[in-house]
């Protein structure tokens, strides 16, 4: 699976899925993009994306939330790798649209409070002052939200863990990385046996439901 | 002025688990039969297992009038009520039996007799003193042959305990006796289930594979379940669930006698100057139409069957049809199904896949089957323990387990991956009492988009239920610990409130006496003698059960009864 060429696409890759001895095939080859993105996954940033509905300022500060909630670390890739902050931007042209303004103030309030507190926007902040930042985002206890800080944080978490755990179809979960992580072995038509059994094989299969058209889509 | 159709024999408002159920033996028989649905047919394109979507709330496609006229609810009459969120059911053919969890169970013969048995075994100051449980006017022996006709006619899955008094040991040892097996074995085991079944064994409890209305082998044209984890809110893309969408609602429609009108938004019952049914009134793509008919059967949920008989006020009936003696709403009560119990295991479940229908059950503290002679409450639970675990849902509802600190970060990751596939909840359905001061009625400030009041809970849970649920905490937690879970939480807290619930009961409560009765032990009203009520608003006891199969076996009854007496009732 290629993984260089995404910002034009408006929907992720398809493994082409004809028989399921190629399906096999499909799952080896797409383990070996893992192994690759998790390599480089540090080296994936938000200037790779261009975002459809936020600016790329207020792209790159949601990128950064979202690597901080879910870290890439010695457990292996995480929201920023999964794109998250893709799965919202996008989702914040079609199906979160309602959300729109309360992003657009509130990754703004998080850069003056992190202008105020530390001297520069929440982006270039080191690890450990974003940290902070979130923490006390969460705590209710940064000034300049529209409503508190603690709700928008609530938000800001709860779409970056279906950005890091939903069907990569919504733009997120890219590679299968959020899957891989909690050891889901993926969205299936039918569920063989074994995969009930402790002792069973478990492999993920690395699909989206939608790589099948038995399906109405749902909305991006 | 509605538009005037063509009169039909039977009309039943509602096309889902239980009108589904009773048009086919009605159109069997010969009778002319017209389904009125509020939403429209699913397909299985429509059942995408894909949690995200079924999570916002796009799912089900079609219009959900439901949504319109959701409950509000409060404990007491000091309270104001509270509007509600979301309702609980969903409308299309075959209505929740789409997305329901498709257990199938059959009560306890017990739970039909509550009031005698009680006082056969304990004495009658063991019963609560402000609840109106009454003993059921028929027993668990009548309606099984209703049982078993919804059991073939629908296809359920499971081991039967007890074939014409022989106990079968690997079915549950306690269930009523029933005439035949049930037409297909049990769902798969998983490993988990194993595990469960022989802790339970090894603490000399008695557990069994649950039944499911959930082919487990082809069945009636039908394929077997394909076990892929988005059953409970999600419907069958294979059809193996056994929704009345892909049952008896289309083998009734071969007939040539049923037909389904979707779509329609029921809006009153009508009556004549005698206090006889003569029809539903119903919109459809904005204009008014009236469905008359010789008898009009109330086939919604509970709350709908409560609120359309309040609705259809008349000169006959001027305070709601069917409820010149005032019992319309009376006695509710919702099943106490939450404050379960939760378990951590030191290594994986492999739970991911599965359906809520698949899992291992104990009745050993259910009903009266163990002895309440030094205990303050009576009934019980059912404990329950099941597979089906969604990545979303399972990082949203990982619990800190003894851990301390923030819901995100490096830390909070780890913990993730290691106890996300580690959890288990348990399902422990409690014998819930209806009370005095427990009722619904029309809510004087929240409106329809029609401009109808919706329903208004007033209900709250009683002794008897705080009573019981610690005791059932601690049985599932000596199960989990048997089975080598490190930890279990749960205290069998109950809250107050009895709210808006997928297991409401009673508001037309099944009785002989007319005064205190909505209607007769057949479901027909005992004031409009041609209005048949369906499902759990006629159910008198909750058990520790699912309600639809029982719900589905008295809407055969009634179905069957009303087939069989034509010419009196018509």
């Amino acid at each position: 699976m290629d993984t260089g060429n995404e910002k034009d696409e408006t929907r992720l890759p398809r493994i082409p899925q004809p028989d399921l001895v190629s399906r096999r095939t499909a799952i080896k080859t797409a383990g070996v993009a893992i192994s690759a993105v998790a390599v480089s996954g540090s080296a994936l940033s938000a200037q790779s994306e261009t975002p459809v509905t936020l600016t790329p300022a207020e792209y790159a500060t949601l990128d950064a939330v979202a690597a901080r909630l879910i870290p890439s670390d010695a457990n292996g890739p995480g929201a920023r790798e999964a794109r998250a902050a893709r799965f919202i931007d996008r989702g914040l042209g079609g199906a979160l649209r309602d959300a729109l303004d309360q992003y657009r103030s509130g990754l703004a309030a998080l850069d003056v409070f992190s202008n105020t507190a530390y001297g520069t926007g929440f982006a270039a902040l080191s690890e450990t002052d974003q940290d902070a930042v979130l923490e006390a985002v969460q705590d209710n206890e940064a000034s300049g939200f529209d409503e508190n800080s603690g709700q928008f944080f609530n938000m800001v978490r709860g779409h970056v863990i279906q950005g890091t755990f939903s069907d990569p179809f919504y733009g997120g979960n890219d590679n299968f990385v959020g899957w891989d992580m909690i050891g889901y072995p993926g969205v299936r038509t039918a569920v063989p046996a074994q995969y009930q059994q402790m002792d069973g094989e478990h492999t993920p299969n690395h699909v989206s439901v939608y790589d099948s058209t038995m399906f109405d889509e749902g909305e991006l | 002025m509605a538009r005037q159709l063509n009169p039909t024999d039977v009309v039943i408002v509602g096309a889902g688990a239980v009108g589904g159920v009773a048009a086919l033996p009605l159109a069997e028989a010969g009778l002319r039969v017209i389904g009125l649905e509020a939403g429209s047919w699913l397909s299985t394109r429509d059942m995408a297992p894909d949690e995200l979507k079924l999570n916002r709330g796009l799912w089900p496609p079609g219009p959900q009038k439901v949504n319109g006229e959701i409950s509000t609810s409060r404990a007491n009459e000091s309270q104001t009520a509270n509007p509600g969120f979301n309702h609980p059911m969903m409308n299309a053919v075959g209505g929740t039996s789409n997305h329901y969890m498709a257990q199938a169970w059959r009560l306890n013969p017990w739970d039909f007799r509550v009031v005698s048995a009680t006082r056969e075994r304990y004495g009658g100051g063991r019963l609560p003193d402000d609840s109106t449980v009454e003993d059921w006017p028929i027993s668990y022996d009548e309606l099984e042959p209703f049982y078993d006709a919804v059991e073939y006619g629908i296809g359920v899955s499971g081991r039967a305990g007890n074939v014409d008094g022989r106990i079968d040991p690997d079915g549950n040892v306690f269930e009523g006796r029933r005439a035949r097996e049930y037409p297909m074995p049990g769902l798969r085991m998983t490993s988990f289930m194993e595990r469960m079944r022989d802790a339970a064994r090894s603490l000399d409890w008695n557990p069994f594979l649950a039944p499911a209305a959930i082919a487990s082998e082809p069945y009636a044209g039908r394929p077997a379940c394909v076990y892929h984890g988005y059953c409970l809110g999600g419907g069958c893309h294979v059809n193996a669930k056994s929704s009345t969408s892909v049952t008896t609602i289309p083998r009734a429609a071969a007939t040539g006698q049923y037909e389904v009108v979707t779509e329609a938004h029921a809006t009153r019952i009508r009556t004549d100057g005698d206090g006889r049914v003569t029809g539903v009134t119903y919109i459809r793509n904005g204009e008014e139409l009236f469905q008359p008919a010789d008898v009009v059967l109330l086939g919604c949920y509970t709350y709908e069957n409560v609120r359309l008989l309040l609705l259809s006020t008349s000169p006959a009936y001027p305070n709601g049809l069917a409820n010149n003696a005032r019992q319309v709403g009376r006695h509710y009560f919702s099943h106490l199904q939450f404050g379960g119990a939760g378990a951590l295991f030191p290594f994986d479940l492999e739970n991911w896949y599965g359906t809520p229908g698949q899992g291992i059950c104990l009745d050993n503290w259910a009903d009266d089957n163990f002895d309440h002679g030094d205990l303050d409450f009576i009934g019980g639970g059912s404990l329950y323990v099941y597979t089906e675990r969604r990545p979303m849902a399972a990082v949203n509802g990982l619990g800190p387990w003894g851990r301390e600190g923030r819901n995100w970060g490096s830390d909070w990751k780890a913990h993730l991956i290691r106890n996300v596939d580690r959890t288990n909840s348990a399902y422990i359905q409690r014998t819930t009492l209806p009370y005095e001061g427990n009722y619904l009625d029309l809510d004087p400030a929240q409106m329809d988009p029609l401009g109808d009041p919706v329903i208004r809970i007033t209900a709250s849970y009683r002794k008897n239920e705080r009573r019981m649920s610690p005791f059932l905490v601690d049985k599932m937690r000596q199960w989990y610990l048997e089975a080598g879970a490190i930890q279990v939480t749960g205290t069998g807290n109950v809250g107050n409130a009895m709210g808006l619930s997928t297991h409401a009961y009673w508001g037309t409560r099944m009785g002989d006496n007319p005064n205190t009765n909505v209607v007769d032990r057949f479901g027909f009203s005992h004031e409009a003698p041609n209005l048949g009520i369906l499902g759990g608003s006629v159910m008198g006891t909750s058990g520790a059960r699912n309600p639809t199969l029982t719900a589905q076996a008295l809407a055969w009854r009634t179905a069957a009864h009303l087939a069989e007496n034509w010419d009196s009732i018509a």
